[in-house]
């Protein structure tokens, strides 16, 4: 081994702790948090994809590095310099390699975006005689309910018995929201003041809250989430307490989520009977 | 091309200019000369000071919002009694808020971009090119003093209740413009659109010269195309600068009305916030974002193209070979340039933004990150049969094509729109810019420093101390950033005070502490380097005109070059990369030396002509 080689080595932890860390991540239990949506794993399967390539591309490059630092230090070799000012066709098949890599990128993944945010793709319901999705007298499912961002809360608005939104029998929660299991849903989410941004990071939905517009979120929590929370995060600086804008998801059986209902509707409106007390309560 | 013509104009030029300065040259007071100096290498130098001030500024709040995430609400080490006795020495979370907002603030627009752009742009492009200075001296010594009304306002927002603006560097309204929305930043947040502006008008003044003068000034012979990646860097860069900026400079102002008069641009019908009366709004919050990063995304690339040219000078030097590829190195930053107008976007994926609009700033944002490979690729190329010299500066910037890497590939998941639903607003982010931006840029900068700090103060500084502070700034910044990744990926969110109390995020603390020892001896690391430079520009070993065997021109201007910079007319015959020639038996040719077969090239003392 040559003299003065070490700076080579210095280089080459890079490729080895970088690829050590993501090999060690899952036993420290850094990486994609469980996925309880059903989109979620195109998101996911996309993530895991380009940090294949992405990784091969970086062991290769920065392992090309060292190798070549190793090899043509002036110290220990002594070819002359390969006197050259570069290569054409190295620079075209460099160019055009990486260039059909990252349309295929490009393309790959436009229908995972297109499905999650694309309002013409949200769920739709038939109200026609039918009875079947997909036909001329489909309309946007109605939202589940409606989630408020303010200063440092979610305010979450139900429709109440008569599925309508904004009318006498809604019902109201804070940072508390609960969702049936296994059911494409819609909620519409808006903000009464700053920006926020409603993010379930189990669900893998982000969705920037912005006063002025309402949005739809949609997706679907999976068979086996029900019975538990999740966070539901502020991802958006919003103020001094943007750091405690916490709420939670709770999943519910359909059972369980009607339950949930009747108990805010008759504490709101003492309409209905009050309910059968629910596991939380035992 | 008209590049002949060109090189006789800046030859007359600079005739004149000599004459001039030859005439005025004794006159010249102390102030004159230091203080409101019209010498773009006292100028460049005036903002590599400051800057590098700065510089400690920004790391320390750095260390503070690193304090927070390891030990939330513990007391404050050495501030904290100081600036919150009433709290037990525990930091507010405004104050995190503003922290955070004020250690980007600092590090983007009194740091990164001053430094390249102000210090090493003022310093290297005059004497790179050949000319005896800037083509616009007084715009020159504005754009500096431009940077004082900036520092002030700055530190204004540090002097204001509640210690600072808190909307981040970003500044998104509402939270920016409704005053009851962010009581704590009161006045401050108005300092900062200020500051903003003063820095935009520095910056604007800087580029018109740059621009002019690397089109008017060169030297004989210096055609466009043997021009130093550096000076390409630099010139593309002015050129973003001047088409970007004034986008910036009117959207600060429509939010400095907002703010003060209520116009309402950028806030919706009814605003209101924490109960306070409704203003009468009619704008559009997403109509900033939009004016923001039209003019930031560009902004990211004023804040590396500059580096990414001074470290293909440092590597083709220090492999003692061609730069490989040098054409399309150029058409890479070009690309970069272009494209650079059409992504800003990919910052709006989740921000309301058109979602079909989004898909066109993902195809961009794809092929963007191609010149950037490219450029690897001929780094890379450049290394391959060289014969490499282990110096500090060529440390540094090898570092810096390693770090780049690292940086350029995380860009392409956030690119890939789903993926970025799920890792936008969390550390992946901000790993991914730290490693363009620290890991990448301020490595480059570091490099630079080394390289050319013989050529300002005429001395060397110490090469091995310099391998110490390489080791341990390399080893401490990948133990402070790498890890972010891997917080990103779990979704850990940027800009918490305090993201444990969430489930999902509880146990990473014991990471975040790791990191934030790594961050403390990064800083720690620093002073290593401030001694070093100090001392060496008193005591180091003088380094005479070209003391790394280098081509540039500024390599056979005097060690540190006098008024008016060269003491002979610099005429150019090649391009700045012929190292390993087989014309000459040195392994390098200088662009000044004639070509004479078998002429010896000692370089100390070049012939005039
Ligand atoms: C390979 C090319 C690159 C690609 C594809 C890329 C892509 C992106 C994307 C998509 C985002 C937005 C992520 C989000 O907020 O969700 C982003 C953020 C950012 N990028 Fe890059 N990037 C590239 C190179 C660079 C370079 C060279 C720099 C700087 C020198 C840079 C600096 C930044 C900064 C500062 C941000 C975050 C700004 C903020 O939100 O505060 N990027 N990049
Ligand atoms: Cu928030
Ligand atoms: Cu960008």
């Amino acid at each position: 081994m040559g003299k003065a080689k070490y700076w080579s080595i210095v280089y080459l932890m890079v490729p080895i702790f970088g690829v050590g860390l993501f090999v060690a991540a899952p036993a420290l239990r850094m990486w994609l948090p469980a996925d309880v949506s059903e989109h979620g794993h195109t998101i996911d399967h996309l993530f895991v994809f380009i940090m294949y390539l992405t990784g091969a591309v970086f062991v290769a490059t920065e392992c090309a590095l060292v190798w070549y630092l190793w090899k043509y230090d002036s110290k220990s070799n002594p070819a002359p310099t390969k006197f050259t000012h570069g290569s054409h066709s190295l620079e075209v098949v460099w160019t055009i390699l990486p260039a059909a890599t990252l349309l295929f990128i490009a393309i790959y993944q436009i229908n995972a975006w297109a499905d999650q945010k694309l309002v013409r793709r949200a769920p739709v319901e038939s109200v026609g005689p039918d009875g079947v999705r997909g036909t001329a007298d489909d309309v946007p499912k109605a939202p589940i309910a409606e989630v408020t961002g303010r200063q440092f809360e979610w305010r979450i608005r139900y429709p109440g018995p008569d599925g309508v939104l904004h009318t006498r029998d809604d019902l109201l929660d804070v940072n508390d929201l609960h969702i049936p299991v296994d059911e494409e849903l819609v909620l519409v989410i808006k903000s009464e003041d700053v920006l926020h941004s409603f993010f379930l990071p189990n669900f893998r939905v982000k969705q920037d809250v912005v006063p002025g517009m309402k949005q739809k979120v949609w997706f679907k929590a999976v068979k086996g989430s029900e019975g538990r929370s999740y966070d539901l995060v502020c991802a958006e600086l919003c103020g001094w307490g943007h750091y405690k804008m916490k709420g939670r998801v709770t999943v519910d059986t359909q059972s369980d989520y009607r339950a949930w209902l009747e108990k805010l509707s008759f504490e709101q409106h003492k309409t209905s009977e009050p309910p059968p007390a629910t596991a939380e309560e035992q | 091309m008209s590049s002949h013509a060109l090189g006789d104009h800046g030859h007359a030029a600079h005739a004149h200019d000599l004459h001039d300065h030859a005439a005025h040259g004794h006159q010249m007071s102390f102030i004159g000369k230091y203080i409101f100096s019209r010498d773009h290498k006292i100028i460049g130098l005036q903002f590599l000071f400051s800057t590098l001030l700065w510089f400690i500024v920004g790391g320390l709040l750095a260390l503070g919002i690193r304090w927070q995430l390891a030990y939330p609400w513990s007391k404050l080490p050495i501030l904290g009694d100081m600036l919150f006795s009433g709290e037990a020495g525990q930091m507010s979370p405004e104050f995190y808020t503003a922290l955070f907002t004020m250690h980007a603030t600092v590090m983007i627009f009194l740091v990164i971009i001053p430094i390249l752009a102000g210090a090493f742009g003022n310093f290297l492009i005059p004497l790179m090119i050949g000319a005896d200075d800037m083509a616009f001296p007084t715009l020159n010594m504005l754009s500096y003093w431009f940077m004082w009304p900036a520092f002030v306002c700055f530190g204004m927002t540090f002097l204001t209740a509640g210690h600072g603006a808190g909307s981040g560097w970003t500044s998104y309204p509402p939270l920016s413009v409704i005053e009851s929305a962010a009581p704590a930043s009161g006045m401050a947040q108005t300092w900062w659109l200020l500051g903003v502006t003063f820095v935009g008008v520095s910056s604007m003044l800087g580029s018109v010269n740059y621009m002019t003068t690397i089109i008017q000034m060169r030297a004989p012979g210096m055609t466009m195309f043997r021009m130093p990646m550096t000076i390409w860097g630099m010139f593309i860069t002015a050129i973003l600068q001047a088409f970007a900026l004034p986008v910036l400079t009117a959207a600060g102002f429509m939010q400095l009305l907002d703010r003060v008069w209520d116009t309402g641009f950028f806030v919706a019908e009814g605003a209101t916030a924490n109960n306070a009366a409704a203003m009468s709004g009619g704008g559009q919050p997403l109509l900033w974002q939009h004016l923001f990063w039209f003019y930031s995304h560009p902004a990211v690339y004023i804040m590396i193209l500059p580096a990414m040219g001074m470290v293909s000078d440092m590597i083709a030097c220090f492999a003692r070979k061609p730069l490989f590829g040098y054409k399309p190195m150029v058409y890479s930053i070009s690309g970069i340039a272009g494209l650079g107008f059409i992504v800003w976007g990919h910052h709006m994926f989740v921000s309301g933004m058109n979602p079909v609009l989004g898909v066109t700033f993902m195809l961009a944002t794809m092929m963007i990150a191609l010149p950037s490979a490219i450029k690897v690729f001929n780094w890379l190329g450049t290394i391959w049969g060289g014969k490499i010299h282990f110096t500090t500066p060529m440390l540094f910037a090898v570092a810096f094509v390693s770090m780049f890497i690292i940086g350029g590939l995380s860009g392409i998941y956030m690119a890939a729109t789903p993926v970025d639903i799920f890792i936008h607003d969390t550390y992946f982010i901000v790993a991914h810019f730290h490693y363009v931006l620290f890991s990448g840029t301020a490595m480059a900068v570091m490099g630079a420093i080394y390289f050319w700090f013989p050529k300002m103060f005429g001395r060397m500084m110490h090469d091995g101390w310099g391998k110490v502070h390489f080791l341990l700034t390399f080893i401490f910044l990948n133990g402070t950033f790498y890890p972010m990744h891997l917080l990103g990926m779990v979704g850990f969110p940027r800009r918490l005070a305090d993201p444990y109390h969430y489930e999902t995020f509880a146990h990473l603390l014991p990471m975040n502490q790791f990191m934030t020892w790594c961050a403390i001896g990064m800083v720690a690391t620093q002073i290593i380097f401030a001694i070093n430079f100090f001392y060496s520009m008193f005591y180091g070993p003088k380094a005479g005109r070209n003391p790394w065997h280098a081509n540039g021109l500024e390599w056979c201007a005097p060690s540190p070059p006098g008024h008016g910079n060269f003491d002979f007319q610099p005429i150019v015959y090649r391009g700045p990369y012929e190292y390993g020639s087989p014309e000459t038996d040195e392994d390098y040719y200088p662009q000044w030396h004639p070509p004479k077969q078998g002429e010896s090239s000692g370089g100390e003392e070049p012939k005039p002509h």
